[in-house]
């Protein structure tokens, strides 16, 4: 299951800063991790994420080990035209997950 | 051994100290009013509150044709925004067929079984849990059932006889924290009055949504007692007893708990 809670304002005014806020279920299981018999587990975390506005890229983060499961992530642009927010969550064994959202700015 | 002496001598104080019965109506307080500022906030805004990923989850499961019957819950349920609307508040609840009260995790799997003719689902799996969520979503900002269904009479007994039994090898009851010492604190833990409002709900020490059955298990084993089997009848009559305890106070399910 890989779902994402995605919060952008759906309207914004020309220039206005806007907060964004993303969840996403992941393990993020960190690697340092054995399991009762002693058998390391293997790492498994989201690596990287980035936001896109209209193809510009205006945030990025890069994830660790120590971050918690489900990570929940807050950060604001500023509203410059009307358009669409990408999202792409990327990490180990294959793991991506990309969401949009459309914004209308006036 | 002036360590285990002192362990001992602690044991003994708490043991000692009158208990202070039943907590009054007026003075219950959930869990959310133990929290801080910002885990009241991660649990009130629903893109922020990690338990709406199992809520959503389960709302896609709830309309998903599944088993040899393949129904799906909306088949039968409709929409659960109003078919489902106050049923985590009276639940656990009498079952005439079992001759016993089943939980809402019970409830789901009788479904699945009956009538999808599918597979029982897991305790604590991820498919139960979300189902569980979803439908407890519904409830939100209810009062959890004040009225006694008279058959449950005997099941809130037992319950209570279970909350006030010592065991385990800390020889401790469930009272002696949460009837007795709420509001104070266990090593850094504020000790809460023990209602569950909020279940399923999501726990940041588990990174993870859990059933109430699950918390019951983690407290057990703390006061060092053998936890009973998930979906046992003491831990069933257990629940029964605690949402009588909770009566009239409001499901805020899923919540976020530190």
């Amino acid at each position: 299951m890989a779902r994402a809670l995605i919060n952008v304002p759906g309207q914004a005014r020309r220039g206005e800063i806007i907060e964004i806020k993303t969840l996403i279920s992941h393990v993020m299981e960190t690697g340092h991790r054995r399991t009762e018999a002693g058998a390391p587990i293997a790492r498994d975390i989201i690596r990287q994420f980035v936001c896109t506005y209209n193809g510009a890229e205006v945030f990025r983060a890069d994830l660790h080990p120590a971050i918690a499961a489900n990570p929940f992530l807050v950060f604001s642009t500023v509203a410059t035209e009307s358009g669409t927010l990408t999202f792409t969550w990327t990490g180990d064994n294959g793991f991506s997950v990309t969401e949009s959202a459309a914004i209308t700015v006036s | 051994m002036r360590l285990v002496g002192a362990a001992l001598f602690g044991i003994v104080v708490v043991a000692a100290s009158a208990p202070a019965g039943e907590i009054p109506l007026g003075e219950r307080r959930a869990g959310y009013d133990f929290m801080s500022r910002e885990t009241r906030a991660m649990q009130d805004d629903d893109t922020a509150n990690p338990g709406m990923l199992w809520v959503l989850e389960g709302e896609s499961l709830w309309g998903r044709k599944v088993g040899a019957a393949g129904r799906a819950c909306a088949d039968c349920h409709g929409d659960a925004r109003t078919s489902m609307k106050g049923v985590a508040a009276r639940h656990p609840a009498f079952d005439a067929g079992m001759g016993r009260p089943v939980n809402l995790e019970q409830r789901i799997n009788r479904c699945r079984v009956d009538r999808q003719q599918a597979p029982r689902l897991a305790w604590e799996g991820r498919d139960l849990l979300a189902l569980a969520a979803f439908v407890a979503r519904q409830s939100r900002g209810m009062p959890i059932n004040r009225v006694v269904d008279p058959r449950m009479q005997a099941f809130v007994d037992a319950g209570r006889a279970t909350f006030y039994r010592r065991q385990g090898q800390l020889n401790l009851a469930c009272s002696q924290c949460h009837d007795d010492h709420w509001g104070r604190r266990l090593a850094g833990n504020v000790i809460p009055q023990g209602h569950p409002t909020g279940y399923p709900l999501y726990r940041l020490e588990w990174q993870g949504l859990g059933s109430l059955q699950r918390r019951l298990r983690n407290c057990m084993v703390g006061m060092r007692a053998e936890p009973y089997e998930y979906g046992g009848r003491e831990f069933v009559d257990l629940e029964v007893f605690l949402m009588w305890r909770a009566r009239g106070m409001t499901i805020d399910s899923p919540a976020v708990r530190p």
